[in-house]
């Protein structure tokens, strides 16, 4: 039984004066656009699984539908061999913005998906776990903008990962990072999921992110999207791209599907 | 003291200058001090009328009007803000009504408020309270139309009850805007008061400059000015310092 089932999952806008309106929220005539088009993928569970494709091909979309913040127009999603029925505590998305509340310290953010434990120091242990996990010790009473931006996106995993989700949904976790912040979340991200084992579903546009992290990366065509392909990538973590030779061919041929040719 | 001077240092001589300008002037036009007093005169008239009571007691009647009236506002006119702001469709209907009562000055409203509530107390509240009314329900629209929406899928996300996204989202998310529009919204408060007094009321500071006027006692009048110009200038200096609370800073700092 595979943790994540997507099958025939479709979803369709309406073009009205230059904004898109969702086709299933009004029933509406006028020129369907076709974001995704039946799209099939099988996630199992602790799998880490990558999402790449040209900008605007509708990763993000296909992501929050997943996640139970979208809905499809056509087709079913199957989590633990249930259909979604909006989102859940169970599955947490990591924003590609800030997604932490800007009124809240770093302890309060993570608070919020622990409210519902009644035990204040099993719940006070937990928060104190997670901000540990994340080395945001000392910086519990600080607000989201008084931390840089690593330290954001790192409390906002701890904010996810305390509440030991099921599934672990990133929408472009190191967009807006410096080089080097990226690659430290990254490494950190990869240490998570290697001891948490949570299934992580998540979008990228980072090539060299996806091949270094993912269990099997997928790889969306342009709009309407269609899986184009679907690559297991069974090489021993830490990976490097430029010693592996299959990396490295894997990563040409991505280019080459998202209509890049030649990279130096 | 130095550090008193550092911070009003400017507004101290800009004060003083046009304390002398004035006192030079009311000298030299020739005209009698009946017409254009001087702050000397102006200070003894104050003196006069702080002694007696009658500055304090107007000041205070003032301050009430306007307290209850702005209240009442905020009691009224936040919570139908944030309603109208989460619910598109009643906002549809409720919007353009809100949006042609603004531009009607309070003022105009004096012969109906007048006629409906006599004379008295009720109609200047009236008065303050339309004038706080339609720019607090406007600006809350606002505020909540401008929260950013991936603090309600944070929300949904983490299984927030109706309840808590009213507390823990929306309240929090609108305070910097809110305090903002309530800092404007007094300072209007001030400036209709004054003007509900003189038609409606036997109290208050804008029913003492309007009784002077009719007695020619032009430093009363001065006097009730320059009360409704620093009494104007504590208020705003009050919601100023809320805006400075830890709650609300995050939106200057996080911009």
């Amino acid at each position: 039984m595979s943790k994540i089932k997507i099958e025939n999952l479709q979803k369709r806008y309406f073009e009205r004066r230059s904004r898109l309106r969702s086709a299933d929220d009004v029933p509406d005539s006028g020129k369907q656009i076709c974001v995704l088009d039946g799209i099939d993928l099988e996630i199992e569970e602790g799998e880490m699984v990558c999402i790449l494709g040209p900008s605007g091909a509708g990763k993000s979309t296909l992501l929050r539908i997943v996640a139970g913040h979208d809905n499809a127009s056509a087709g079913r999603i199957l989590i633990n061999n249930k259909e979604i029925n909006g989102p859940s505590q169970d599955n947490i998305f990591v924003y590609q913005q800030n997604g932490l509340l800007p009124w809240y310290s770093v302890w309060e953010n993570v608070e919020l998906g622990l409210r519902h434990i009644e035990d204040e120091e099993e719940k006070n242990n937990r928060i104190h776990e997670f901000i540990d996990i994340v080395e945001l010790t000392g910086f519990e009473y600080h607000y989201p903008h008084q931390l840089s931006g690593g330290m954001q996106r790192r409390a906002e995993l701890a904010r996810a990962l305390a509440v030991n989700p099921d599934i672990l949904f990133m929408d472009e976790p190191f967009t807006g990072l410096d080089y080097l912040t990226h690659l430290k979340i990254r490494e950190e991200v990869i240490n998570m999921h290697s001891y948490y084992q949570k299934t992580t579903l998540m979008v990228t546009h980072f090539i060299d992110d996806a091949l270094i992290m993912a269990d099997r990366i997928v790889v969306l065509g342009e709009r309407p999207a269609k899986v184009k392909m679907v690559e297991k990538l069974d090489y021993a973590r830490p990976r490097n791209i430029e010693t592996e030779r299959g990396l490295r061919e894997l990563r040409d041929q991505i280019f080459l599907m998202l209509g890049v040719s030649y990279v130096a | 003291m130095k550090l008193l001077l550092s911070r009003y240092g400017y507004s101290i001589i800009s004060f003083a200058v046009i304390l002398t300008l004035w006192e030079v002037a009311s000298r030299l036009t020739g005209w009698s001090a009946q017409v254009f007093p001087g702050p000397s005169m102006v200070g003894q008239g104050a003196i006069e009328l702080i002694t007696s009571g009658k500055l304090i007691r107007d000041s205070v009647a003032s301050l009430y009007r306007v307290t209850v009236g702005f209240d009442l506002a905020v009691l009224i006119g936040i919570p139908l803000g944030i309603v109208l702001g989460r619910m598109v469709r009643l906002s549809k209907f409720i919007n353009p009504l809100i949006q042609f009562l603004r531009p009607i000055s309070p003022l105009a409203w004096i012969p109906l408020a007048m006629l409906w509530f006599g004379i008295g107390e009720k109609p200047a509240v009236f008065l303050i309270f339309l004038s706080c009314f339609f720019p607090l329900v406007t600006s809350t629209v606002i505020a909540v139309h401008s929260i950013k929406p991936i603090y309600f899928q944070v929300a949904s996300n983490f299984g927030f009850s109706r309840r808590e996204v009213l507390t823990k989202v929306i309240f929090p998310a609108i305070l910097p805007d809110i305090v903002t529009a309530l800092r404007m919204t007094i300072g209007i408060a001030w400036l209709v008061v004054v003007a509900a007094e003189m038609i409606a009321v036997q109290s208050g500071l804008g029913y003492l400059i309007l009784d002077s006027r009719n007695a020619l006692r032009m430093d009363y009048v001065m006097v009730g000015m320059t009360t409704i110009g620093i009494i104007g200038l504590m208020l705003d200096y009050i919601m100023r310092r809320f805006s400075e609370i830890d709650e609300i800073k995050w939106r200057k700092l996080s911009a």
